[in-house]
């Protein structure tokens, strides 16, 4: 039985410098990772690889069994939520969550409205990104967790700018997806709020 | 579909940028009258050649923040994950970008020929084959766009990669133009300014897709 994700062997080089080596993990459903590691360790380039958007220089990748590369189950159950928030600055949180809604294949039934209402940003839904707060602009971004029903969620900073209450909407919302048998990587530094978040962590930058 | 209407709505919000292109067009070619004897033979002669590269480079400068938005604020890493192929993404993206920039130069070439006193019964062929070129053109400032998507001072780079991949479209289209003023036949010039088109239409998006995903991979 091959693990629902998993890496093997995995060595990354940017820009003329290792970023790791020989790095494996597996994954199962209702599992979650946390990649850890100081600044400019890896983490975010190592999300863009398990995303299947980065270069992979050593090892591999699977989901299923499959090499995510041209897998198209993979690319179908991910949500990869990335350090920049991909949010268009002249477009309305609305809008925004809309556009992401109508480009996947596995939308979930959440409309606009009720994941705006949930992320406190009601009020804010009409008025053009460029005019957010950083923590709005986040809020606004991660809205996208609810506009899915993707299985694997990858995590780039996902507390960065959020307040105590934001975090613990963050929190709650990865546990139910864990509970639902999703899977989860993420890269923070900042300890998640609350308990019962099993969480593996995997140091990054041990590497010479 | 989302994307185009994502696209336009975006082009209708920075409706400024959008006029740049329509604006810096309308100069050049008003401006020519001007510097020059107003000559109605001298200045039907050089029409074609005005209006086409005022078009050309009207369309360049248009054309490099095509995809470099999208890099900076991460939408492009995520519409390289979503179901639709880039190649495909690519080719509306280019097209509403037309839409918005190169549609409105062939809309206004008819009055930038007058004023160039071109011949009113060439008109058609002249905006025809403006709206050929200006395609053509859109495709291939496209894959410039594409491969200049990750550095930081690509605005010089751009237009030296893409001006002699340009430099056929021009010829035949101003050629085309000249043509129909003299009253000659313009059709061997409109078939292969119509072949540059199917050429790029079918190679254009393979190579600006390539481009996106090797700047995205770093």
């Amino acid at each position: 039985m091959n693990p629902q994700f998993s890496a093997h062997g995995l060595g990354l080089w940017r820009g003329g410098r290792r970023l790791c080596q020989g790095l494996s993990f597996s994954l199962e459903p209702g599992e979650a990772l946390q990649l850890r590691g100081a600044n400019g360790s890896g983490k975010t380039s190592l999300l863009r690889v398990l995303a299947g958007l980065g270069r992979v220089d050593e090892g591999e990748v699977r989901w299923a069994g499959e090499l995510i590369r041209g897998s198209a189950d993979h690319r179908a159950s991910l949500l990869y939520l990335a350090h920049a928030n991909g949010l268009k600055a002249h477009l309305s949180p609305r809008e925004n969550y809309i556009f992401y809604q109508s480009i996947t294949d596995n939308s979930s039934e959440i409309t606009a409205d009720e994941a705006l209402v949930r992320f406190g940003l009601i009020d804010v839904s009409d008025r053009p990104c460029a005019y957010l707060s950083m923590g709005q602009k986040r809020r606004a971004a991660l809205a996208r967790l609810l506009a899915t029903r993707s299985r694997l969620w990858l995590l780039d900073e996902p507390l960065t700018s959020l307040d105590a209450a934001g975090a613990d909407l963050v929190a709650d919302l990865l546990k139910a997806h864990l509970k639902q048998k999703g899977l989860v990587v993420l890269a923070t530094h900042q300890p998640l709020p609350g308990k019962g978040i099993p969480l593996r962590s995997l140091e990054l930058g041990a590497a010479p | 579909m989302a994307l185009i209407r994502r696209d336009l709505r975006l082009a209708f919000r920075r409706r400024g940028e959008l006029l740049t292109p329509a604006m810096f067009f309308i100069l050049v070619t008003a401006l020519f009258p001007l510097g020059l004897t107003p000559r109605p033979d001298l200045l039907q002669s050089i029409a074609p050649g005005v209006v086409w590269v005022a078009a050309l480079l009207a369309g360049l400068l248009g054309q490099e923040s095509l995809f470099k938005s999208d890099y900076e604020d991460g939408a492009l890493e995520q519409l390289a994950l979503s179901p639709v192929p880039m190649e495909v993404q690519a080719l509306t993206r280019i097209f509403t970008h037309w839409l918005a920039t190169g549609l409105p130069l062939v809309i206004l070439s008819p009055l930038m020929g007058m004023l160039l006193a071109y011949p009113t019964g060439a008109m058609g062929v002249f905006a025809f084959s403006l709206l050929l070129g200006t395609l053509s053109l859109s495709l291939l400032g496209a894959i410039g766009a594409a491969l200049t998507v990750n550095l930081k001072q690509g605005g010089m780079l751009m237009p030296i990669l893409v001006l002699p991949l340009a430099v056929p479209v021009l010829i035949f289209g101003a050629q085309a133009a000249a043509q129909a003023a003299r009253g000659e036949d313009p059709a061997g010039a409109l078939y292969l300014l119509g072949a540059l088109l199917v050429l790029g239409l079918s190679l254009a998006p393979f190579a600006i897709a390539g481009a996106l995903r090797v700047s995205l991979e770093s």
